[in-house]
């Protein structure tokens, strides 16, 4: 099977995927899109903290919360933190912008997931340092690709 | 103008982290739905949200579709004098939306 | 004994008219929202993420805002908190100037339209949500408490008729799946026993909040039947037989679901 490379731009509504609404969506690969991310460096495994459920009982709102270890001193601190799902139509789902003044480099939010799949979370640092986590979900209903009434 | 919801502590520590909660009612439209009648709903999501303390922008989130309907939003900010929290948004079609609360230093 | 011989059963014993034995609940009453997941019945809980107060918000400023040709809600009943308590849990109830049985999005759109000089607001429109969601609001906490007698008693008998009528190409009817199966799985979901109490709720699968109304015509689908048009008397005859079946269930509307 074919894989399909999608290549998310930061500017998120800017390009629509052309996804196949309404049919299986396999997991894509974001090596990619986390290396653009990463500014073409390999990010480092660990100092982030996701919580996100085993089972996702709707992929319409999935509760995540993610934490990056970090001071955030003017000195040492999280500049961005991307979150990134390989099976959704659009798998950059969102970017947050921090900086010293944030105190915590701690996010909370609700995201959608076409599926069963694997959920990365990017952190950029001060100093051109990157970290990766990753978190499996079992998602029953997906998101993006089934109707409601 | 657009419903949300802010809730932040009305008294803070100086230099202390707190944390800043948003809902934002919007319904995150991904495009890629159909209507009763079978057309394509076009696409229209809250796209960028930005968080000011006393004029200093201390977060702001880039958001697309997969983030779920009606976006909530918490994270942390640090104020060294006493304010007001503003929270902006707008969305795909321009429209816009702003909530406020003010804080006092402990 | 199937159903149909214990209702006979009951109504034999306790013989009169349409009494609360006519009404066999569920034992022990348990709320929808403890058929719902862990992080569900969080968000539930949860006073200010719960994305149905979005609804709520809104409807409070929908009920200070005066109508083009008439007054604000809040002109004639002031502070909702203390006006509208226990209202909600009160309907559906008969209504006299209408001279039918209505349910909570009834009264509010009959209301709007006489005392406010408008259209009244769509079923299922952002501004009737809003309403609702704010006024069953202030009855969060307090007991379901419906009348089903006097003027009432058609629309409840008619209510339980169809509570127990097999209905749709699946031939299913309520009562076997939220009375005999309560607890239950159908499809990887949980059954629950179908009381109205969190109602209006926040749908996961909606992605919006959405009245009673829509739940049960969805669940008229989920049976293949033809659904009830919003507003129909079939629809508020079964609203009331349900809040009747779960009278002294404390609501804690907006309900959020999966």
């Amino acid at each position: 099977m074919k894989r399909r490379h999608f290549l998310a731009l930061p500017a998120l509504a800017a390009v629509p995927a052309r996804a196949q609404t309404g049919r299986f969506q396999p997991a894509q690969d974001v090596g990619p899109l986390v290396r653009k991310l990463a500014d073409g460096m390999a990010p480092a495994e660990g100092g982030i903290e996701v919580e996100l459920p085993q089972i996702a009982e709707n992929g319409n709102s999935v509760p995540m919360r993610i934490r990056v270890d970090s001071p955030m001193s003017a000195a040492d601190h999280v500049l961005a933190i991307h979150i990134i799902a390989e099976r959704n139509p659009r798998p950059l789902v969102a970017t947050f912008h921090l900086s010293a003044a944030s105190g915590k480099a701690e996010v909370s939010t609700r995201v959608r997931l076409a599926g069963t799949q694997k959920v990365r979370v990017l952190a950029e640092l001060s100093g051109k340092r990157f970290r990766i986590a990753q978190r499996d979900v079992l998602v029953t209903s997906a998101a993006c690709l089934d109707e409601s009434l | 103008m657009m419903i949300g919801r802010i809730q932040a502590p009305p008294t803070v520590r100086k230099g202390e982290p707190f944390e800043i909660k948003v809902l934002v009612q919007h319904p995150m439209e991904t495009g890629f739905r159909r209507g009763m009648n079978g057309q394509s709903i076009p696409m229209n999501v809250v796209n960028k949200l930005t968080c000011t303390l006393a004029g200093r922008e201390v977060f702001s989130a880039d958001l697309g579709s997969g983030v779920a309907a009606n976006p909530y939003l918490a994270f942390f900010a640090v104020a060294t004098q006493a304010g007001e929290i503003v929270v902006e948004w707008s969305d795909d079609r321009g429209e816009t939306g702003r909530l406020t609360a003010a804080f006092t230093l402990a | 004994m199937n159903t149909a011989g214990r209702t006979l059963l009951a109504a034999l014993v306790f013989s009169g008219a349409a009494t609360r034995a006519d009404i066999i609940a569920p034992k022990p009453l348990k709320s929808g929202i403890e058929f719902q997941g862990a992080d569900v019945q969080a968000l539930q809980r949860d006073e200010f993420a719960n994305p149905g107060m979005l609804w709520v918000t809104r409807g409070e400023r929908l009920w200070k805002a005066p109508a083009a040709q008439g007054p604000a809600c809040a002109s004639c009943h002031g502070d909702a908190a203390k006006s509208m308590r226990g209202v909600a849990a009160s309907y559906p109830k008969h209504d006299a100037a209408l001279g039918r049985v209505v349910d909570l999005e009834g009264r509010i759109r009959a209301c709007a339209a006489a005392q406010q000089k408008r259209e009244a607001p769509a079923w299922e429109s952002e501004e009737l949500l809003s309403l609702s969601a704010f006024v069953a609001r202030q009855s969060a906490g307090l007991p379901i408490a419906v009348a089903v007698d006097g003027p009432a008693s058609a629309a409840f008998e008619r209510g339980r008729s169809l509570f127990f009528e097999r209905q749709g190409q699946f031939n299913l009817a309520c009562t076997q799946c939220h009375d005999r199966n309560w607890g239950g799985t159908l499809l990887g979901e949980r059954i629950s026993q179908g009381h109205p109490a969190d109602w209006p709720a926040y749908r996961l699968e909606w992605q919006s909040l959405g009245s009673l109304q829509r739940r049960l015509r969805a669940c008229y689908f989920g049976v293949r039947a033809e659904q009830p048009a919003f507003g129909s008397g079939d629809l508020v005859a079964l609203e009331l037989y349900l809040a009747a079946r779960a009278r002294g269930l404390a609501g804690a509307p907006p309900g959020v679901r999966k």
